[in-house]
């Protein structure tokens, strides 16, 4: 019983997909999932969710919460953006790269004072990190004189929408990234620290830990992946806006939770997460595919949230829950 | 044989409030202490200042000769006085390996990378726990999973394994059922095999007959008696502890 609850996320990422190609077989006599379009645009959109879940990932292992990667995101793309317009028409890759660097410092500038707020003034994270939501949100929006920033640049252009063998490129970065991440989490210290963090802070204090540097550092990463998030966004769309994070950290949070992590820490896994970013990638274009108004997607990840939710509850039943 | 612990003329001042008054024990290797008293007597205080926790207002610490006073917890603990409080500060989800060796985990290179051995983890810590005479049914399960008596034995693995020669229990069945109590002072009798010295900490009457090489009897801030279990009584201890004796 236990593994199977272990597994559902899988097993429904699995459902959601035999459901949708039989619809297409039955209905459009053409298939869903084998084509290379379909999976090019479900890797894309799970690799948008992902680049905001995979340091909140790590945040949320440790008890913590942090909502200003809706605008660290949206911060990063702006900064970029506007590095790149300082630059001139289509720059050259390597003033591109110093853009990308001015927009990671942006998010990460962010994080620090998440990390600040959390770990040296003792913020619950909830309220610190709504409070960074509205002010990385106004500073992106200053910043940018309250309009979309838009930008030539063919490097910047190959970040959004190149590909490598077929694999978007915003797929192969949040690939790569979700691998660091994992490792990180699961085959490190720092890993094992997080977990601990979450589920008793005295554990990791007592053993030493420097738990205020550890709580910079996983905002400080939460940051780092919302940034980069950023810079794929200015990518794609030539246009760096500060909105850009915006509708994504629903699904994000969502992807942490259905992926298994729990609210009140110590539980949850980058695979896990990455199984999340799927299932709601796939519900969005599915629903999209199959010609339903697209507003339906909002109904069926809050569905699917909840599921996530219920699942999480009765394996603390099965198990006999904590202590 | 000389004294593991000395602890000499401890003094504890909060403000205008005298804590503790003029403490001195010492302990040998392989001997339980225990320290008895009501609510308020001093044996927190006087614990904390061993630990590292509370630098006392005058007096010294020593363990095996090396002055202790002044330092922080954690060079306390590396000098082998392990402290272990009510809550047992154990990461439930996790394993008893990662639990044994949190803080100090142990990793090996894969392509040039440190990846946590959790393996070698996992046996050191069901071999230590073994020592103690607790077998681990699940070494992978997080620790959650575990009866009180077996949580509280990785609390003293980590004393064993980390060579601890002195272990400080603060009120270890306080919160637990009649048999794990039993299996705690099982384990506390093991460790004193070892040769590790224990000072315990315990309001709780057939606890302390039960361990105690020494009962070192707290009442208000001063030591109101020393006594040998055998020659001593409940009624006595207790008469002690309310500071009607001496």
């Amino acid at each position: 019983m236990r593994s199977l609850l272990d597994a559902w996320s899988w097993l429904f990422l699995i459902l959601i997909l035999g459901f949708f190609e039989i619809y297409a077989q039955t209905q459009t006599g053409g298939t869903f999932l084998f084509r290379v379009y379909s999976l090019q645009a479900i890797g894309v959109a799970a690799s948008q969710i992902l680049l905001l879940a995979l340091g909140l990932t790590l945040v949320i292992v440790a008890g913590h919460i942090d909502l200003s990667i809706a605008f660290s995101t949206g911060f990063a793309a702006v900064a970029m953006a506007l590095a790149i317009r300082a630059a001139g028409d289509d720059p050259s890759l390597a003033m591109v790269i110093l853009a990308m660097g001015v927009g990671l410092l942006a998010a990460l500038s962010v994080g620090f004072v998440n990390g600040w707020l959390v770990a040296s003034l003792d913020v619950p994270s909830f309220i610190g990190t709504l409070g960074t939501y509205g002010i990385a949100r106004g500073a992106a929006l200053i910043v940018a004189g309250g309009a979309t920033v838009s930008i030539r640049s063919d490097h910047a252009r190959a970040l959004g929408n190149g590909q490598v063998l077929g694999i978007p490129v915003p797929l192969l970065i949040a690939m790569i990234l979700a691998l660091a991440c994992h490792y990180l989490l699961k085959h490190t210290k720092f890993g094992a620290h997080t977990y601990a963090l979450g589920a008793n802070r005295a554990s990791v204090e007592r053993a030493g830990v420097d738990v205020k540097r550890h709580l910079m550092l996983l905002f400080l990463l939460s940051a780092l992946t919302a940034g980069v998030g950023g810079l794929v966004y200015t990518g794609r769309f030539s246009a760096g806006a500060a909105n850009a994070g915006e509708p994504i950290l629903l699904y994000a949070v969502a992807a942490v939770f259905i992926g298994g992590a729990s609210l009140t820490g110590g539980q949850g896994t980058i695979i896990g997460t990455v199984i999340g970013a799927f299932i709601i990638a796939v519900i969005q274009f599915g629903l999209v595919f199959s010609g339903l108004p697209p507003y339906w997607q909002f109904v069926a990840v809050g569905l699917v949230i909840i599921v996530a939710v219920l699942v999480d509850q009765s394996k603390h039943r099965v198990v006999g829950g904590g202590s | 044989m000389s004294a593991l612990l000395e602890v000499r003329n401890l003094n504890k001042r909060f403000g205008g409030n005298e804590a503790v008054k003029d403490v001195s024990f010492d302990l040998e290797p392989g001997e339980c202490v225990v320290l008895a008293g009501d609510n308020g007597a001093g044996k927190s205080t006087v614990i904390k200042m061993i630990s590292g926790v509370y630098a006392p207002t005058s007096g010294t610490v020593t363990l095996r000769g090396d002055v202790l006073t002044g330092k922080t917890p954690e060079a306390v603990r590396n000098a082998g006085i392990e402290t272990i409080y009510q809550d047992l500060a154990l990461a439930d989800n996790l394993d008893p390996g990662l639990n044994l060796y949190l803080g100090r985990e142990r990793t090996r290179r894969i392509l040039g990378l440190p990846f946590l051995d959790r393996k070698t983890m996992r046996d050191d810590a069901a071999r230590v726990m073994k020592t103690l005479g607790i077998t681990v049914p699940d070494p992978s399960a997080p620790v959650r999973e575990m009866s009180g008596g077996q949580r509280q034995a990785i609390a003293l693995a980590r004393a064993v394994h980390w060579k601890a020669g002195l272990v400080i229990l603060d009120e270890p069945t306080a919160a637990l059922g009649v048999p794990e109590q039993r299996e705690v002072m099982a384990l506390i009798e093991r460790m004193k095999q070892q040769g590790v010295g224990i000072i315990l900490i315990s309001h709780n009457l057939p606890d302390i007959f039960a361990a105690a090489d020494r009962i070192i009897v707290l009442a208000r801030g001063v030591v109101a008696g020393e006594r040998r279990p055998d020659e001593t009584s409940d009624e006595e201890i207790v008469r002690m502890m309310m500071g009607a004796t001496l």
